[in-house]
């Protein structure tokens, strides 16, 4: 089986990555932690309602596996979504509107935070069950296979999902069917309020595939180049035909569940010290410092750049109207 | 002692089939456990084993006969030196070769009050028409869009190389091959997600369910998935699935294999529902199943699957949903129905032509959308109505038109509208409670005097 640990699988952080690469991920992984902080005010403020579920701590999975994506390649997730549809081009203006309720928003203001589309970017949303996009995401691999482009889905679900019985059925048949998919367990360790050691009869996620075949590995998920490395070696197994991969990424949501956790189920030291010692974000810029590939001034720039692409989104999302009360009527039948 | 070899029921459903082959011939001696015959149910050839020893005296049966109906003897055994001429032979002359007449409007006959039968408009007067099941219309329909369409491709337990849990898919394995027509494991949630997520990516799948029962399983990925991404997606990624699969009791299998899913599924925007009751309406309606851009779910029933009913010749026969069917015409009842339910309905009508009362009968054959104005103008004429179905009284679909009919025909009513649904219980197995907990044509009958005050 092979099933293998985080440490083999990592290759040298930093070593032979360019300049370019890695300014680019740590833009993209900054850009999903401002959007994110902007929507968490938004929500104080009451312009964003319902459910909003933060990725704050998480930006390294996503923005690693899509560092290996090409065009035609398919994402899926849960509810925890913002950060997927970032990551994949989606326009922030769009997904910050949906959250507010507009038309200008991507789902014209009908999906809201946990459901979210976009045929363009091949972003398959934004579910709001736990692990319904398992099978779902399997699926559009199946149409991959069946229309035999050579493409592969990111099929992404968290530890909570992992026990999920679907999840099961669903890696016999990617399994039995060599299906092109990619199933990222994003293992923040909590699924909800239920810490994994609580839920979990056994800690290795990775190895969730071995009774049926599948091979699987744990990945450092605050670690951007350890992500991309293990998202290019899973990418080439699905496109050479092997059938399905398991990446379990190791990963820490700072915030709550969602915007209502009463966060009693762990303590602020815990949460404190991934910040100080694991932040993904904090290890590019070091980076790009250390390296000599960036200034503290340069960074900064980038981060202007970034907080007026957010305050740009904030304003649309909030500027944009309420959906006409038609909207109520359409988008029921094709 | 000479002993006769008895027609056996090899399926839940099986009233007759064909003895499609004698694998022993008069003379030969047959020990227990070698195979007799080979037997063509509706579901499957099966093939038919000896229970006793002795030799086979005399067939009576001969292969190739169709519409033997279980329990008619179709072979003597004998012991050693015995004749099978000892035997009476009435069985002989009991082939049953006949198959019952499919229950159409045309089969009413000498009635007190003349019966108008309705030529379906769906196709023009005059089309050829021919003779088949309901199951056979149902394979042609799912051959003839796979042909046409490469998207297209059927996946389920069984479907494959087994034929078909109920041979509607019988040699689609073999045409379309193993790429498309897809054997899945037992695993309904899975592959129900799996197929939604392939019209998310572009393919238009078939599911068949090997009954509406075990997609209970899979009702999340039906409902949260398939209905209402595309509301939810802002219109940007509809679903184009087909899931469909005997729906209803069969005969015999109690409560966790008998239940009618009609109403649970009419009431999700997002879904369309369809339910016919003839073989034509299966195939047009299953045509135009495959080619709507949403999910469709489509409840078939085992019991109509091997009923015969004329199909129109046509190179390419649509239905389009939202349109009833008016089976008769008449004056004094409006009965609306749908699926299995048309065929009590159906009956009741005869019953009550024979006493005069005239009724109109209406197949609904699409739940969502349903097509109100047909029933509602019915009812403005007949000023009376009583709805027919299988399933549960509570939230039924007869509630549902009851309720539109109050709305918007008020003043039209001569009398309340009368639901006639399954009973308000489980599905037993004993035979007699059984039928007792189905709906049935006197039940239908009764409730017609009750709305004329006869």
């Amino acid at each position: 089986m092979a099933t293998r640990k985080a440490t083999e699988a990592a290759s040298a952080p930093g070593a032979n990555v360019s300049k370019d690469e890695l300014l680019t991920y740590y833009r993209d992984m900054l850009l999903i932690r401002r959007f994110e902080e902007k929507a968490g005010q938004l929500y104080g403020m009451g312009l964003i309602g319902g459910f909003c579920h933060l990725y704050i701590g998480q930006e390294a999975v996503v923005v690693g596996l899509e560092a290996a994506a090409i065009e035609g390649d398919k994402r899926i997730t849960s509810y925890r979504d913002h950060g997927h549809m970032l990551a994949c081009g989606m326009d922030p203006k769009g997904v910050m509107a949906e959250l507010t309720g507009r038309i200008g928003g991507l789902s014209k203001g009908k999906g809201g935070s946990m459901h979210m589309f976009s045929k363009e970017k091949h972003f398959y949303g934004g579910h709001g069950i736990v692990g319904a996009q398992v099978p779902l995401g399997a699926g559009l691999a199946f149409a991959d296979k069946y229309n035999e482009n050579g493409n592969v889905t990111f099929a992404y679900f968290g530890d909570g999902a992992a026990n999920q019985g679907q999840v099961y059925e669903t890696f016999n048949m990617a399994a039995l069917w060599k299906l092109p998919v990619i199933f990222v367990i994003e293992n923040n360790q909590y699924a909800m309020g239920t810490a994994q050691k609580r839920s979990t009869s056994t800690p290795d996620l990775y190895t969730r595939g071995a009774a049926f075949g599948i091979p699987g590995e744990a990945v450092d998920g605050m670690d951007v180049l350890a992500v991309k490395a293990a998202s290019e070696k899973a990418c080439a197994h699905c496109r050479a035909g092997e059938g399905p991969y398991i990446l379990e990424i190791k990963t820490y949501r700072y915030r709550g569940h969602s915007m209502s956790d009463p966060a009693k189920y762990r303590t602020r030291e815990e949460v404190q010290k991934m910040r100080e010692e694991r932040d993904a974000i904090e290890h590019v810029r070091e980076l790009l410092i250390n390296g000599g590939h960036a200034t503290d001034e340069d960074l900064k720039a980038i981060d202007k750049e970034i907080k007026a692409i957010v305050n740009e989104a904030a304003e649309f999302s909030k500027e944009s109207p309420e959906p006409p009360l038609e909207e109520l009527w359409t988008d029921i039948y094709a | 002692m000479a002993t006769e070899i008895l027609m056996p029921a090899l399926s839940p459903t099986m009233e007759e089939g064909t003895l499609a082959k004698w694998l022993k011939k008069e003379g030969d001696t047959v020990s227990a456990g070698d195979i007799l015959a080979e037997i063509e149910t509706d579901k499957a050839t099966m093939e038919f084993e000896a229970v006793d020893e002795g030799i086979l005296g005399k067939i009576l049966i001969a292969e190739g006969t169709a519409g033997v109906k279980v329990n008619t003897p179709i072979a003597v055994l004998v012991e050693e030196g015995e004749s099978a001429d000892a035997v009476v032979a009435p069985a002989a002359a009991a082939p049953a070769a006949e198959a019952p007449a499919p229950v159409t409007a045309a089969a009413a006959v000498a009635a007190p009050i003349e019966v108008v039968s309705k030529a379906s408009p769906d196709f023009p007067e005059g089309t050829e028409m021919k003779t088949m099941t309901v199951r056979e219309a149902l394979r042609e329909a799912m051959a003839e869009e796979m042909r046409g369409t490469p998207e297209v491709y059927l996946m389920g337990e069984e479907v494959g190389e087994y034929q078909g849990a109920y041979k509607i898919s019988q040699g689609l394995l073999d045409e379309f091959g193993p790429k498309r027509v897809i054997d899945t494991p037992i695993t309904e949630h899975g592959f129900a997600g799996i197929a939604v997520g392939s019209a998310f990516g572009g393919l238009k799948p078939i599911v068949e369910f090997m009954t509406f029962n075990f997609a209970m399983q899979a009702i999340d990925q039906i409902i949260n998935s398939a209905a209402k991404t595309l509301y939810m997606s802002g219109g940007q990624m509809g679903c184009p699935i087909v899931f469909r699969g005997p729906n209803g009791a069969a005969a015999r299998v109690a409560a966790q294999h008998s239940q009618d899913y009609a109403a649970w599924y009419a009431m999700i925007p997002g879904l369309k529902v369809v339910m016919p009751y003839s073989a034509a309406d299966a195939k047009g309606l299953l045509k135009q199943a495959i080619r709507d851009p949403n999910p469709v779910i489509f409840l078939e029933n085992e019991i109509l699957y091997g009923q015969s009913f004329d199909v129109p010749v046509l190179d390419d026969f649509t239905i389009p949903f939202g349109k009833a069917r008016i089976w008769r015409e008449g004056t004094d009842v409006t009965l609306v129905s749908f699926g299995i339910g048309m065929k009590h309905t159906l009956e009741a009508a005869d019953k009550l032509a024979a006493e005069g009362i005239s009724a109109e009968v209406i197949d609904l054959r699409t739940l969502r959308p349903i097509d109100y104005d047909t029933v509602l103008a019915s009812v403005m004429k007949t000023n009376r109505c009583v709805t027919v179905e299988e399933g549960f009284p509570v939230g039924s679909i007869g509630n549902h038109l009851s309720s539109v009919i109050m709305e918007r025909a008020f003043d039209y009513l001569d009398a309340p509208v009368i639901n006639c649904t399954g009973k308000d219980v489980p599905m037993p197995y004993a035979a007699n409670l059984e039928k007792l907990a189905l709906i049935t044509s006197d039940e239908v009958v009764a409730a017609v005097k009750k709305v004329t005050y006869r």
